[in-house]
Order: C-alpha cells, then structure tokens, then sequence
C-alpha cells in the first residue's frame, strides 16, 4: 500500500516536466519525423503522402551537401580550440594573479552578450577598409583591406572565430568550477612526492577534470548545430552558401522557400546526428572518466 | 416572476453585450507592417493608422510592426496557416505570387465597386503596378516603394578633374570615371574605390539594374519563365565581375549592403548604388556635397522597382475587407503618401502625390528626391516569380559564385537557369 502510494506521488511529481516534455519536445519531434514522408501543403494542394521522395531529394540536393560539410568544419574548428581556450583561461583566472576577477569577468563577457549583439560587433571588426581589422592592418602594416566575410575561402574561419570568442568563456566557468573542487591536498601530496607541474596537470587534474570535460565537449557538439544567429547578421550564408549551416539551411528551407516538407527531412538528419553524436561521446568518455 | 424578469434582463443584456461584440469585430482590424529603413518609418505608419481611426470612428485599427520584410511575410503566413491571419499588410511587392500561390490573398478588384475607386487604383506608376498586378488582376497596391539611383561625391569629382554636376551617363563613363576616382597610398593599396554595387544578401536587385540597362528583362508576369541564362544577362554579369576585375574601380568579393552608405560617408568610394530609401540618411549624414542620379544607361535606361504593397487577406469578413480597402485609399492618397515620402526618402507611388503643395515644397528645397520618380519612366518590374524566395536564393548564389570568381558568368547563369526551370516547371 505504502509503496503504491509512493509510485503515485513520483508520477505525480514527475507530470508537470512530462506534460512539457511531451508536448514540446516529444511530439513535435514525431511530428517532424510523420511530416517528413510528406510533400509540404500549398494554398489550394494539401499534404500528400510521398514515402521517401524528400530524402531522394536530399541526398541530390548539393547545398544539403555543402552544408553538411561546412557544418563539419564549423564543428571541427569551433570543438576543439574553444575546449582548450577554456581550460587554458581557467587554469590562469585559477592561479594566484593579481586583479584575476577582472580577468574572469572579461572572459565570461562574450557569454552574457547576445549573439546577435556579439555579431554586430564582429561586424564592425570585418568590415573591409575601415573596419577594426583593416584599420590596424593599413594603419600599421601598410597592408591593403581584406574582405573576410566577402571571400568563399576565408568567410567559414571568420564565422569560426566568432564562436571560438563567444563560447570559451562560457566553458571556462565550467572548468574554473571543477578547478576549485580539486582538494589541494593532492597537489600537497604530489609536491612531498616531487612530481613535476606538467605531472601533475597531465596524471592528476586532467582525469579529475574528465566528468566536466564531457559535460562541456557534449555542449560543445550542440552548440556547433545550434549557433546560426550570426549567420543572418553577418552573411546571410553567403557568398554562394560558403558560411551556411545546417540550422540555418533548415531555417531557409521553411521559413523562407516555404518548403516544410523538405524542411522536416532536414530536421530529421539533424535530429539523427545529434543523437548519435551525443550518445557516441557518452560511450566512448565513459571508460576514461573517473567520477568522484 | 421574479426569476423570469432576472432572466429577460440577462437576456437583454447578453443581447446588448452581443450586438457591441458584433459591431466592434466587423470593423476590428490587424495590420502588419514591416520597417525596412531607419528611423521615422514606424513612427509615421502609427501616426498616420491613428489619425485615420480618430476621423472614422468604425473602423479600429490595430497596426503590428512586425520586424523585416522577411519576418512579415513570415508571421503573416504563419498567421495565415494557423487561420488567424491579419487583415492587411505590407509586403514585399515580389512575394505575390507566393502569397497567391498559399491562396491567403484576395484581388482589390472586387472591392472597387464605385467608379472612383476604380480610378483610385488606376493613378498609379505603371512601372509600380507591373509587380502588383496578374493575371488580369491587382493584388497589391504599392505603398513604400523604391529604386536604385547613384549617390555620388562631389568633393572627390572635384579633386579629380570631373565636373562635379555630372554623373556617369553610361557604363562605359561610368569605368572611365572610376579609374581616375580610385586613389592609392603610398603602398599602393587603395584607400578610395571608384564605385560600389554591393552584392550581399541579395545581389540580384542591384543587378537587375544592369540587367534592365542591358535591354533584358529576367521573368515574364506570370511569374514562370526566367531568362537567367539570356546572352545579355550573361553580358551585365561579366560587366559588373570586371568592374573588380579587369577594370580594379570596385572592391573585389561580396560588398556588404549595409555598410555601404558608411563606406561612402567615409570616403572609401565616390560612388555608390543604393536605393532611394537610403536618401533621408545620406542627406543627414554625408559630411561632403553629394549628387544623386539616374542609374548610367548601356543599352537603354534602367533601374528595377523594389519595396512593399498593401495586400489584404482572404480569410476575413466582407466587412473587414471593405474597411481594409478604405484604409489603404485613404493612406495612400496624395496628402497621407507626400507624408510618408517626405519621412523616409520612399518613391510617392502616384503622379497627383508630387503636385500636392507638402511635396512641392519638399523637392524645391531637396531637389534629389526627385530623380527616383524621374527614373521610374524606365524602370521595371523587381524580378518575381512563383516560389519567388528560392528561385531568387537560386539566382543569387549564381551572381555570388560569379563575384567571388567561383564560377564564371555563363556556367553560374546556366546552372541557375537549369536549377529555375526545375522549380518553375509545376507553374507552366
């Protein structure tokens, strides 16, 4: 009885984060998948059932292609650096140095603007001719303008260091946190033992670090899906798709081409990778994260 | 009895509270409205929709600024799909067809009934009405509507050589007067273009310019047929790929939009083409005396329109319908668009607007605004077609791959014209 009791009071207790989970994120994500077997509804035609002729669609569909690729290097670029920017920034703002607050906080303030903010700002550093970058480039080099965001080959870098800015800081809190929860005894100890420093950041911090590690690359991975805000401020996806992704593709296939059927394939792959990509992470940090 | 007499009064009043709902829907209006340039844009609109309702008590009209031109068509859709849509709004004159296409528009025709209205909707620039009209029908009336002119800076002809007064009159003058406008330092890189044509986001209307100059126009009125991969289409792009390239007047890859009137007042080009709407802006900003002038001629003049109309939506009632029409004559007659015009630097969309005495005063002290209105005489439909956003997206990355030299004109336009018959072929 007692425990009958207890198995309605957690429902019940679970209901409310169920109810929006279901209907925000469950069900459309169904809804999404169901859509995608459709042909998208126009005016007087409705929906039509049409197997998998968006997915044929798809995979001749070179700026999925394109997008897909820059996506890649989006995430390849953005990953890594911004991971090791962040655990470089909070092994330092750590560390016993004068006027270290204010180096925090300046780290962290990329994190609090809003993206389209920080694009506005990036905006002004690219500008060709008179812009931050031009501006010391002409004004000290004598070098002439260069036009980042106006080039296929240099704009995806551009977009790249916006995102490497806008992030690190945000990943260095993490890691500044799991920082401050490492008992100095160890580091005691490992001075008594007379390992070197390098030892003990390699042997003892960065398996401690791991749990945090994972949490952050986890992140990381969505971000490099789910960062598009300054696609429409800086570029639109051009030139020529050059700086799109795939948020961004989707986002242009439905609310601008109006091709929700399509849109809902588009969806539907990036739902896939993200899934496989975060369950990938899990398995494969899993043997090498010791949690306390 | 006493319970009987409770339930009359009820009754009464339900009936009373009924008739008020009823009379107050009728006239209850929605209209979105998009600001594509700075400033004064939404203050005007909101003045002008207030006015109107404190001179016609029956009508209430609620007008929603509702971001971008793209974030309008988008809510407004949205809106539609989810069967509350506006009554009214402003769009892109080039989304039509898609609005056609979601059927969630009605023609004006039916709703000029006297034979005043239907002179009303005749007293537009043809060139406008090119965009809002198919089919034998008119589904928009212009309203903000605008055209690429050239701004020019005075000084810098002046420390060159060239007559201040005058503008390229052709593309040929026009690269002439760009090689002795760019400037050098000392490295040999350059501090000051010739021109500037920016082609970010959508190259396509400024290229339209060329394009119309070239005597070529890029989709029939029914909105199904392109000619992307026409000789003289191929022609203006290879025009506009040298102006960077074998001419060196222009700054080589995508020139961002909007920091173009920036680059201008900063000295970084002589000349620039942007549209009208920009006027108000250079003329409160540029620290030099500057000309505006017709787009230089190749073939023939030519300039595209662009800007928004007033489309009203099906979903509503007869009433709703008629009120919508009434507002839209009424804001866009003479006394109401000089008004706007004066506000934002947007082409007055009828002749009788420039004779009121507001507008007079305007041009006689301003006289570049009337240059865009003298253009209109060649002006041409802004390119729109069925599915108009991607058979646009699909033409713009054409002219980008072209630019940044990805592509060469002819294969960029081929491809395009190949990707356009594909999206258009369900249309014919």
């Amino acid at each position: 009885m007692l425990h009958r009791r207890a198995w309605v009071y957690g429902w019940l207790f679970l209901s409310p984060a169920l109810l929006f989970l279901f209907a925000f994120t469950h069900y459309p994500a169904l809804n999404t998948i169901i859509s995608s077997f459709f042909s998208t509804p126009r005016g007087r035609r409705p929906a039509k059932f049409i197997g998998p002729e968006n997915y044929q669609e798809m995979l001749q569909d070179p700026v999925f292609w394109k997008v897909l690729s820059n996506n890649f290097w989006f995430a390849a670029g953005t990953i890594p650096i911004s991971i090791g920017l962040a655990l470089l920034m909070a092994l330092w703002v750590n560390s016993h140095l004068r006027g270290r607050t204010l180096a925090r906080m300046a780290f962290f303030a990329p994190t609090v603007l809003p993206l389209i903010a920080v694009a506005n700002i990036w905006m002004f550093f690219y500008t060709p001719g008179f812009g931050l970058i031009d501006q010391i480039r002409g004004g000290l080099f004598g070098l002439p303008a260069i036009n980042l965001l106006g080039n296929p080959d240099t704009v995806l870098a551009a977009m790249i260091v916006v995102a490497i800015w806008k992030e690190a800081g945000f990943f260095m809190i993490f890691y500044l946190a799991a920082l401050q929860s490492i008992p100095p005894v160890l580091r005691e100890a490992a001075d008594v033992e007379g390992a070197g420093r390098f030892y003990f950041f390699r042997r003892v911090m960065l398996p401690l670090l791991m749990p945090t590690t994972l949490f952050v690359s986890v992140n990381a991975v969505i971000n490099s899906f789910r960062l598009v805000d300054h696609i429409f401020v800086m570029t639109d996806g051009g030139p020529n798709n050059a700086s799109s992704l795939l948020l961004f593709y989707i986002y242009e296939t439905a609310f601008k081409f109006w091709q929700t059927g399509y849109a809902a394939t588009l969806t539907v792959v990036m739902l896939i990778l993200l899934s496989v990509l975060a369950i990938g992470q899990f398995f494969l940090f899993d043997r090498k994260i010791h949690y306390q | 009895m006493g319970v009987i007499k409770r339930f009359d009064t009820a009754l009464i009043a339900s009936a009373v509270m009924l008739g008020q709902i009823a009379t107050a829907s009728a006239v209850d209006l929605e209209f979105y409205f998009p600001v594509a340039v700075g400033g004064k844009a939404a203050d005007t609109i909101q003045a002008l929709t207030d006015e109107y309702v404190g001179n016609n008590p029956g009508a209430d009209i609620k007008a929603v600024y509702a971001g971008s031109y793209q974030e309008t068509v988008t809510k407004a859709l949205t809106a539609a799909r989810g069967g509350k849509p506006p009554q009214l709004s402003v769009i892109l004159s080039v989304d039509m067809f898609t609005l056609i296409d979601e059927d969630v528009i009605i023609p004006f025709d039916g709703l000029a009934q006297t034979d005043e209205d239907k002179a009303w909707m005749s007293s537009f620039y043809p060139a406008f009405m090119e965009n809002s009209q198919t089919g034998g029908k008119t589904y928009g009336i212009p309203f903000q509507r605008s055209t690429p002119v050239l701004y020019w800076n005075k000084d810098a002809f002046k420390e060159v050589g060239l007559d201040p007064d005058t503008p390229p009159a052709t593309w040929d003058e026009m690269v002439e007067f760009g090689k002795k406008l760019v400037k050098k330092d000392a490295n040999g890189n350059v501090t000051r273009w010739g021109v500037r044509i920016p082609s970010s986001g959508f190259p396509y209307w400024l290229f339209q310019g060329l394009t119309t100059q070239n005597d070529v126009i890029l989709a029939n009125s029914d909105g199904n047929q392109t000619s992307f991969d026409d000789p003289r289409v191929v022609e203006a792009l290879q025009y506009l790929v040298d102006l960077s390239g074998k001419y060196g007047v222009m700054a080589p890859g995508i020139i961002e939009w909007g920091a173009t009137p920036k680059a201008f007042f900063e000295g970084q080009t002589a000349m620039m083409w942007t549209t009208t709407g920009n006027l108000t802006n250079v003329r409160e900003n540029a620290p030099f005396d500057f000309g505006v002038g017709m787009l230089p001629a190749h073939k023939r003049r030519g300039a595209p329109t662009g800007g928004g109309n007033f489309y009203i939506f099906k979903d509503s009632s007869p009433e709703q319908q008629q009120a919508a029409f009434d507002f839209v004559k009424w804001i866009t007659a003479p006394e109401q668009s000089a008004k706007w015009t004066i506000a934002t630097g947007y082409v007055a969309p009828r002749p009788d607007t420039w004779e009121t005495d507001t507008m007079k005063a305007y041009t006689a002290d301003f006289p570049p605004a009337l240059v865009a209105r003298d253009q209109l005489e060649f002006a041409v439909a802004e390119l729109s077609t069925y599915e108009n956003q991607r058979v646009t997206t699909v033409f713009n990355d054409a002219l980008e791959a072209a630019i940044t030299g990805a592509k060469t004109p002819a294969d960029a336009l081929a491809e395009a014209q190949q990707q356009a018959d594909a999206i258009l072929k369900d249309y014919r």
